[in-house]
């Protein structure tokens, strides 16, 4: 195995398949009354979060802590690089406190990896910048994978700040390598250049975006990143690019509605829609755990997998 | 003092020589050009080392390095042997950041002109974005004072166009004209202000000086750290589309064809800039333009290929093999009349930021010249005279200084060219304290070999005398 996860783009199809097979052995460990095997004890994690985040990093700490790991967390507010430390510092420090694994979010893209090339340690990109978010994008193929079974010739509709979005960038390298059909749609202030050779359809409207997809996959809209706003206003947004109840009646009954959190109810995602019954948003939450699990055991080594999936 | 380069290619475009002979510097001035010999008695010989016979020898057939350059009686009168070697007119780098006054730790004006002699430079043009910008005649004079002082090559300060760079109101430019700047330009900032810029075309008129523009709407750049293309996408970096460019050379032109008063253009990386600066020279709109060996060699695959190297971040971001294959053109119909590096430095621990957070910028005074001498002349056809003629009179005339040329009188700026040596760019012997270059490990065919400023030997096989 790989010493880092840095992104979908440089995951084999075998080493995708790897992580989900591993993933349903984690999840059960989830589903147990003591939820704790020892796996990784006396392993160090340091989780290094430089964006604000709630779930990933929960998900992550949980997902460590039930591999009883020791974890360590770094948020922006009380690192040293709002002191104005250098990427190479920060790499530089924390190899010499000798962790197993940094799992980092950034807000610059190529974050992760340059860390990564600066020391021993695994890296694990918890989201850099408009890039790449792996185990995101892992997790929403588990949680497909579950209810679809066969990924491949699956039509996915991907819905919001595609440019933007490094949750987008890795689903899409990742459905694609699987085989699914990807179609993308939101308002065209939000779709970066050249985005059909990223392999995707990008359809004119919401209503021909949905109609007939096996999974519908809202992005969570980011306002407060704009300085020059892409759309006038969030009314306006939900108004022409929100998924709605009124939509529902286009999608195959079968259809799948996911959303990586968290929501904005009312902008991209009406609160009918989202908690309605096709929705597996909760799925995704609860495959987050696992897939990160997964992706842990299998960068710490081989050895740990068959001793979890005793 | 004597000094005679004798049996070198001596290619000046500007005084249209392209023969092999002789050159007599006498008192730091050119004394005569010659087809035939000249000869002067008891000189001391000096070879610069020629990579494939004297491969690791010291430059000297005779004595070692050290001997030239002091007063020692003997050194006043020196014989270069040039023999297979090409002899030009002193380079000029119109387009350098010394850093000094106020970053020092990123580059002095002694190092940033340690690092042009180098090069192969002997005269360079200094960006007025320092601490405090060079926008009075105190700030020139103390960069003219020290540059005198260090002496290795000629330094020629650019002012600023507004007070601070800020966009504002006019800076000083008649009295830093007087105190001796070129040039002036708000470099690495546009003056996004149509009218200011027009009225500081204008006013520098008036006083013998040039504008040099950095052509960016801003508003358009946004916050983005590359090029916008299917790379950007990919990296999920911040996108800096080339409009961002193209639309204010396009102002700056028309500016200049308001007002009849030339314009330069720095740093072109666009095809569509290219463009817009050929149809302009057609319709006889005095605009120049200088492009850098950046721009003429990398596209943005480099950022994706260093995996996020800071050193491959620089503005305007490096294009398109397109827009690469556009400014080729361009040197080579004359719509693009200089090359020059943008050298600038900055200290590792500013570009070992993440992409985002690093500041823009490339070195490239000691890197220029092998690499154009290999990848745009070699790879890319483009002929050894008119190279020359994008270091000499190219950046000369596009500024206005009586540089670039071997006419009799003229002051002795020479740099020697061995076009068949071998060489490995290597940062860390960089005299520039600036280590961001992304040719970092480029094996090169061509390089200077020596630096001759008002007709003294600086320096031999890229190292100072």
């Amino acid at each position: 195995m790989r010493k880092d996860l840095l992104g979908i783009a440089d995951l084999t199809l075998f080493e995708v398949s790897m992580i989900l097979d591993l993933a349903e052995s984690t999840k059960s460990i989830s589903e147990r009354t003591v939820k704790k095997v020892p796996t990784l004890r006396g392993r160090t994690i340091v989780n290094l979060f430089f964006e604000p985040s709630t779930r990933t990093r929960l998900s992550f700490e949980i997902a460590q802590k039930r591999l009883s790991a020791d974890t360590v967390n770094f948020s922006v507010s009380d690192s040293s690089i709002s002191k104005g430390e250098t990427l190479v510092d920060t790499a530089k420090n924390l190899a010499a406190m000798n962790p197993s694994v940094v799992v980092i979010r950034h807000g610059a893209a190529g974050y992760p990896h340059r860390l990564a090339k600066l020391m021993d340690a695994s890296v694990i990109n918890a989201g850099d910048g408009f890039h790449e978010h792996p185990t995101q994008a892992l997790l929403d193929l588990m949680t497909i994978r579950e209810k679809k079974g066969e990924v491949k010739g699956l039509k996915v509709a991907i819905l919001g700040d595609i440019a933007r979005s490094r949750v987008a960038g890795s689903n899409i390298l990742c459905l694609t390598k699987m085989g699914a059909e990807v179609t993308v749609m939101g308002p065209s202030s939000m779709l970066p250049l050249h985005v059909r050779r990223l392999g995707v359809n990008v359809a004119p409207n919401l209503k021909e975006a949905i109609t007939g997809k096996d999974v519908v996959m809202v992005l969570r809209i980011q306002a407060e990143r704009d300085e020059a706003p892409r759309f006038p206003s969030l009314r306006e947004y939900n108004r022409y690019f929100g998924l709605k109840l009124e939509h529902l009646k286009y999608l195959k009954s079968d259809c799948i509605i996911m959303h990586p959190g968290p929501i904005n109810r009312g902008v991209e995602i009406d609160p009918e829609v989202a908690d309605g019954p096709l929705s597996v948003i909760l799925d995704q939450v609860a495959n987050g755990v696992a897939i990160r699990m997964a992706v842990l055991l299998l960068l710490l080594g081989g050895r740990s997998i068959y001793e979890v999936s005793d | 003092m004597r000094l005679v380069i004798k049996g070198g290619r001596i290619i000046s475009p500007g005084d249209r020589i392209d023969y092999v002979g002789d050159i007599l510097i006498e008192n730091s001035r050119i004394k005569r050009v010659s087809r035939r010999p000249i000869d002067i008695k008891d000189a001391l010989v000096v070879r610069p080392a020629v990579a494939k016979a004297m491969a690791d020898k010291p430059g000297f057939t005779r004595r070692s390095s050290s001997e030239v350059g002091k007063s020692s009686k003997k050194a006043d009168e020196i014989v270069l042997d040039a023999k297979g070697l090409v002899v030009a007119p002193g380079f000029i780098d119109i387009h350098v950041h010394f850093r000094e006054p106020g970053r020092e730790d990123a580059e002095t004006i002694e190092t940033g002109m340690k690092a042009a002699a180098a090069g192969g430079f002997t005269s360079v043009m200094t960006m007025p974005n320092t601490y405090p910008v060079n926008d009075t005649q105190s700030t020139t004079l103390f960069i003219l004072q020290k540059a005198a002082n260090i002496g290795l090559t000629h330094v020629f300060p650019a002012g600023a166009i507004t007070r601070g760079m800020k966009g504002r109101t006019l800076a000083a430019i008649g009295e830093m004209a007087e105190a001796g700047i070129v040039a002036i330009t708000d470099d690495g900032h546009c003056v996004m202000d149509g009218t200011i810029m027009r009225r500081a075309l204008e006013y520098a008129s008036d006083f013998g000086v040039r504008v040099v523009s950095h052509s960016e709407d801003t508003t358009l750049s946004a916050g983005g750290v590359m090029h916008e293309g299917f790379v950007s996408t990919r990296l999920g970096l911040p996108p800096i589309p080339q409009q961002a460019e193209t639309v204010m050379v396009y102002r700056d032109i028309s500016l200049s064809g308001l007002t009849g008063i030339p314009i330069h253009i720095a740093h072109v990386s666009t095809r569509e800039s290219v463009e817009l600066i050929r149809r302009a020279k057609d319709a006889g709109i005095k605009v120049t333009a200088e492009v850098t060996p950046h721009h003429l060699t990398l596209t943005d695959e480099a950022v994706e290929e260093s995996d996020y190297d800071t050193s491959t971040k620089v503005n305007p971001p490096l294009r398109t093999q397109d827009d690469v294959d556009a400014l080729i053109e361009g040197l080579l119909d004359g719509t693009i009349d200089a090359i020059a590096t943008d050298h600038a430095p900055h200290t590792t621990t500013d570009k070992e930021q993440d992409y985002v957070a690093a500041p823009f910028g490339i070195v490239g005074l000691e890197s220029a010249v092998p690499v154009c001498l290999d990848r745009v002349c070699a790879k890319r056809q483009v002929p050894l005279e008119l190279l020359i003629q994008k270091f000499t009179t190219g950046p000369a005339d596009a500024l206005g200084l009586k540089k670039g040329r071997l006419a009799k009188g003229d002051v002795a700026d020479i740099t020697i060219l061995d076009p068949a040596k071998d060489v490995t760019i290597d940062p860390a012997k960089f005299y520039s304290m600036g280590r961001n270059c992304p040719f970092g490990g480029w094996s090169l065919v061509g390089a200077p070999v020596c630096t001759i400023a008002s007709g003294q030997i600086k320096t031999i096989d890229g190292r100072l005398v």
